[in-house]
């Protein structure tokens, strides 16, 4: 096992992984910006190094600045945990490069998961469902709309090197793919720095569920359940759950079958996640592939009872996996909701000073933190500062406690979406389990 | 005569008017990057752009004045 490891990374997910850290032995480098010298992780860590200026290019993305750090401190691995450079292949190939370990799959899986066309390419071959759609990115608007009149109206276009909801755009027209074909071309551009756009089918009413999976470098692959993640605003995630009240078991194993396979086929090792949109009917399609850890494993550690950033190490530090398929067994509910630092209303962000900040507790109730009271919530990153998490014996239960956490969490200075997750959570098509992608704009 | 602000801080993405432009009330005029969100700023009133007082990629604290109208 490792002696020492960096995280390239901050906010809750950096403290999150200093935890199991800390369980297991291992020394910590944490790393950080000038907006950050205060955050949890640098005082967690056993060392932590400023990289540079506020903004993600002069900090958490200084591949050179951070890999010097990794030589520096002698830490034989890096966690990338999630987002910044967590789905760089570039970083990944320099870590190997500098004979550290970069926890995740090989650079080359990345690399081809990170390109959405590619991805579906793979997965065809490998005899995995995707949404009906195109293999190639489109060459002009003119193909596009070609291409959208063979696929049928409503289509989804997309960048193929996107996320988090950026380029992407339901076009219903000619029209509306004429309009919006450059301006999300741009912006895949602009944000990526690669315009290549695509279209899918747009499956109506989908839900969003994905599968955990976990593979070790000796050829074994498992799957950790679903997550049912399909309240989302601006296409990202608000609340997340296990399991998803929409699986029967057959239709649960044959997802988990189908994730195992997809990883398989593309020679996957350590923690990965395969989306799946799940139409009215249960037949699922491949979404896209993550190659890292998800904001809400939490959901899926509180129903298997493991610690995936342990399982994470061990498989980087090349041991087996533990347990076979088997041997994995699921109890209870979890809830993950996320705590945005933005309006409840429009989502539009709200940074600034925290100047009161209780988090609940209770019995099932776990909180994952990156900030505290006189914090100062700023501009430069993800609007996601906290998430909570309640589990109980049964989805009543911990919605029940899901409903008390949320009423006991106190947040002032700043607005946060907790309004907002207060209605979902006291909502009875929440209860009903009735969990489409639409959620919110169709219910609150 | 009035001015436009940053209703919040954020990175300038795009600055959507030139000077000499005529803008009509509510018509975006500025983009500011917040929190990885596009943020479209708004004039409130109605008026010809008189300064622009950022530039794109610039760093904006709430309230700074990004356009000067006449």
């Amino acid at each position: 096992m490792f002696q020492k490891i960096l995280i390239a990374n901050r906010g809750e997910i950096a403290a999150r992984i200093i935890r199991t850290c800390q369980l297991m032995g291992i020394k910590t480098v944490a790393i950080y910006s000038e907006a950050d010298m205060e955050a949890p992780h640098v005082k967690m860590a056993e060392e932590a190094y400023l990289v540079g200026g506020p903004r993600v290019a002069e900090s958490y993305l200084k591949l050179d600045k951070i890999l010097e750090i990794a030589k520096a401190t002698g830490v034989e691995a890096i966690h990338p945990g999630y987002g910044l450079l967590s789905e760089n292949a570039i970083f990944a190939r320099r870590c190997v490069e500098s004979g550290i370990v970069f926890i995740g799959p090989s650079p080359d899986v990345i690399a081809k998961m990170g390109s959405k066309i590619e991805a579906r390419r793979a997965m065809e071959v490998a005899g995995v469902p995707v949404v009906p759609g195109i293999f190639h990115p489109l060459l002009d608007v003119e193909e596009a709309v070609q291409a959208a009149h063979a696929i049928g109206y409503p289509v989804m276009l997309k960048a193929s090197a996107g996320g988090g909801g950026i380029g992407m755009q339901i076009v219903r027209s000619d029209e509306e793919i004429r309009k919006a074909f450059a301006g999300n071309q741009k912006r895949a551009n602009d944000f990526f720095g690669d315009g290549a756009m695509y279209l899918e089918k747009f499956i109506v009413n989908p839900r969003h569920i994905e599968i955990q999976i976990f593979a070790d470098n000796q050829g074994n692959t498992v799957y950790l359940g679903e997550r049912e993640c399909s309240i989302q605003r601006r296409h990202q995630k608000v609340l997340e759950e296990a399991p998803s009240t929409f699986l029967d078991p057959v239709t649960r194993q044959k997802m988990g079958e189908t994730a195992v396979k997809a990883a398989q086929t593309i020679g996957y090792s350590n923690a990965g996640t395969v989306e799946f949109l799940v139409d009215e009917n249960k037949q699922f399609y491949f979404l896209e592939m993550n190659t890292r850890l998800q904001v809400e494993h939490p959901v899926t550690e509180e129903i298997t009872g493991l610690d995936l950033v342990e399982w994470q190490f061990r498989i980087a530090s090349g041991e087996s996996l533990r347990l076979s398929q088997k041997d994995i067994k699921f109890e209870g509910h979890a809830i993950e909701v996320r705590i945005y630092a933005e309006d409840p209303r429009t989502f539009f962000p709200s940074p600034g000073k925290i100047t009161k900040w209780v988090t609940p507790q209770g019995l099932g109730v776990r909180n994952e933190v990156a900030v505290r009271e006189e914090s100062v919530v700023t501009p430069f990153y993800d609007p996601m500062i906290a998430k909570l998490v309640v589990k109980g014996e049964n989805r009543g239960e911990a919605i029940e406690r899901l409903k008390q956490a949320l009423h006991d969490y106190q947040v002032e200075g700043i607005k946060t979406n907790i309004p907002l997750l207060r209605e979902i959570a006291k909502s009875e098509a929440f209860r009903a389990g009735d969990t489409t992608t639409d959620f919110i704009t169709k219910y609150l | 005569m009035g001015q436009i602000v940053a209703n919040m801080a954020g990175n300038v993405w795009k600055v959507l008017v030139k000077p000499g432009d005529q803008v009509e009330e509510e018509q975006d005029v500025v983009i500011l990057e917040s929190m990885k969100m596009e943020i479209p700023i708004a004039a409130e009133v109605a008026g010809r752009v008189k300064e622009i007082k950022t530039n794109e990629g610039d760093f904006v604290n709430e309230g700074d004045v990004l356009i000067i109208l006449e």
